[in-house]
């Protein structure tokens, strides 16, 4: 028997595909040949212009690859309040934003699966307002912070146990490119 | 009730398809949900649907099928199961009565296709008493037989029960493949029993929250597929679809007024989770809560007069209403459990359905008079409750052997299936309307 088969489907273009999420490392793209003396990364230290040598990263690339292993604050059940050892992932990436005032990071708070999928996009969104607040605290930009919620559609991993559920209750720095 | 394996057909793989429906009668033409009765009502009815005559037995459009597919998924009726029904009486005049009390059945369906005169006829026959209850004849007028099958069991149910009949319905639901962090979403349309999946939308970003407007011709859901959250309405025809929010923040829970002619949502616009009332027609938008908590998940009454929501201001989930006309005046309405969540109305506005925790996430029914809570389920991640519009059935998401599915409950707790898909996980849905007549 043949299916229905009216297809009224709205094919929706991945919104965030340009984005570098904290597990994946762009390469660096290889500079223009110049014909400057050679410039060497890491010691010249402006932002925005600063051309590193063949193969070399930028030092805002540097800076931005050294926060690739500090970019995930995770959350206890129920809460939102930052733990005491996640403070320095705050600090870390204050710095950074500080530095590079025309970088933009995006907070992506998100939940474990338990209890209702749009109030969780409510605990979500509280805490990556709380990671926002604290990296105001420090003196960023609000104008270089966005935030947004996923509640528990968009796990980092599947799973039904507690262990899942940590790595699930999470606020995610990412940094576009 | 065991489905035994004679009953099974083979079922074609579509990979494209969200399974459906699959019943102990029907054989499943596509990937199907597969009906599990996990607990049936002790004083179901005993009813006996013959194959209809004018038409080869089994296959999707087998009537019979499909109306006792129909009963049993209502939790009232217990159908005989085919291999004991050896007669075919295609007419009241042929039932003979005596034998139909032998088997302990209460009712018999007889019918017949006449594809030459259009029609599906049937009789209804109260096997005590020998009273021809029902006697119809529907014009097929364009329909598939699934369709007209669907009619015959609303037709039963309703003069058997008094209640209206929900099998000309329709689901909605979020089928989410694959696993994270490479999770593709669809929003599905099906028929109430799970037949004929359509895909409306699909994304690798999350889709939320299908809520059918009141003249079932549109829905509502949240789309993530600009990278954050934005409300839109769809009309199912044509597919058409408007962004109806696309504000700062979260835009989020989507809830249509009685009338059809505004939203209740969630935004964050103003630096926290609130409910707010959007006039479609003219985008105007009314602020409805202005607590700093969590204020969503609203829900209207039936008159449009009152918004049921969900708020943490007491500090965990409770559920709150407000009149949509005095905004300040916001009562309580849950005080059982640390924890009761996504309000849903019941057609008739005299209850209303929650998640609740009680040792694990499950559905509770109040009634807004007695204020007393009957906990419906028992699993331990039962959430996203819709009713039926008839009120007598809800549909929600719980877990089976570790994938999430759609559960059925009726209204009363006293029976429960499950709609399990073949492929991937079932979640968040929403039971339509009664087509427009």
């Amino acid at each position: 028997m043949k299916l229905i088969r009216v297809l009224a489907v709205a094919v929706l273009a991945l919104g965030v595909a340009a984005c570098q999420k904290p597990t994946q490392t762009k390469p660096a793209e290889p500079p223009p040949a110049t014909t400057d003396a050679a410039t060497t990364s890491g010691i010249d230290d402006s932002a925005a212009g600063a051309r590193g040598g063949s193969g070399t990263l930028t030092p805002q690339q540097q800076a931005l690859a050294a926060l690739k292993t500090r970019n995930v604050i995770y959350f206890d059940y129920d809460s939102s309040g930052i733990p005491q050892e996640y403070l320095s992932v705050v600090t870390a990436n204050a710095a950074y934003l500080i530095k590079y005032p025309t970088a933009r990071v995006r907070l992506e708070g998100n939940t474990d699966e338990r209890g209702s999928p749009e109030y969780n996009i409510g605990l979500g969104e509280r805490r990556a307002q709380t990671v926002r607040t604290a990296l105001l605290a420090q003196g960023v930009a609000a104008a270089q912070i966005t935030t947004v919620s996923y509640g528990e559609e968009r796990p980092a991993v599947e799973g039904h146990d507690e262990a899942a559920y940590a790595q699930n209750r999470r606020v995610e720095f990412v940094y576009p490119q | 009730m065991r489905i035994s394996q004679a009953r099974r057909r083979a079922i074609v793989g579509r990979t494209a398809w969200i399974a459906l429906v699959a019943f102990a009668y029907v054989a499943p033409a596509a990937a199907q949900l597969r009906l599990d009765i996990t607990e049936g009502v002790k004083d179901a009815v005993p009813v006996a649907v013959v194959p209809f005559a004018g038409q080869p037995e089994g296959g999707p459009n087998d009537v019979a099928d499909v109306v006792s597919g129909d009963l049993r998924l209502s939790g009232r009726f217990a159908p005989l199961e085919r291999a004991d029904i050896v007669e075919r009486p295609s007419q009241a005049s042929e039932v003979r009565l005596e034998d139909w009390r032998l088997l302990k059945t209460d009712y018999v369906v007889v019918g017949r296709v006449a594809p030459d005169a259009g029609t599906v006829g049937f009789e209804l026959v109260n096997v005590r008493t020998g009273q021809q209850m029902l006697a119809e004849q529907l014009p097929v007028a364009g329909r598939t037989l699934r369709a007209v099958a669907h009619q015959v069991s609303d037709l039963v149910y309703e003069r058997l029960t008094g209640i209206r009949g929900v099998f000309g319905t329709r689901l909605a639901y979020v089928a989410v493949e694959g696993r994270a962090p490479n999770r593709n979403y669809r929003l599905v349309v099906s028929d109430a029993d799970g037949y004929n999946p359509r895909t409306v939308a699909q994304s690798s970003q999350p889709l939320m929250s299908p809520a059918w407007s009141p003249d079932a011709q549109n829905l509502a859901y949240v789309s993530f597929e600009g990278g954050v959250s934005a409300v839109y309405v769809q009309r199912l025809s044509n597919g058409e679809r408007r962004r109806v929010s696309a504000r700062a923040g979260v835009n989020g829970a989507p809830s249509w007024s009685p009338d059809g002619t505004r939203l209740a949502l969630t935004l964050s616009r103003d630096g926290n989770l609130d409910i707010y009332v959007l006039e479609l027609a003219t985008q105007a938008l009314t602020r409805i809560t202005t607590d700093e908590a969590i204020d969503t998940e609203a829900d209207w009454s039936p008159d449009g007069r009152t918004l049921y929501f969900t708020s943490d201001r007491a500090g965990n989930a409770q559920i709150y209403r407000v009149s949509v006309d005095a905004r300040d005046d916001v009562q309580r309405v849950t005080y059982t459990n640390s924890y009761n969540a996504r309000p849903r109305v019941s057609p008739d506005g005299q209850s209303l359905a929650m998640v609740t925790l009680d040792r694990g996430y499950r559905i509770a029914v109040m009634d807004l008079k007695a204020r007393t809570l009957r906990v419906l389920t028992d699993g331990s991640q039962d959430e996203s409750p819709s009713y039926a519009p008839n009120g007598a059935m809800l549909v929600y998401a719980t877990d089976a052997r570790g994938a999430r599915v759609l559960g059925l409950v009726s209204a009363d707790g006293a029976s429960r299936e499950r709609l399990a898909s073949e492929r991937g996980n079932v979640r968040e849905p929403a039971w339509s309307p009664f087509p427009a007549r």
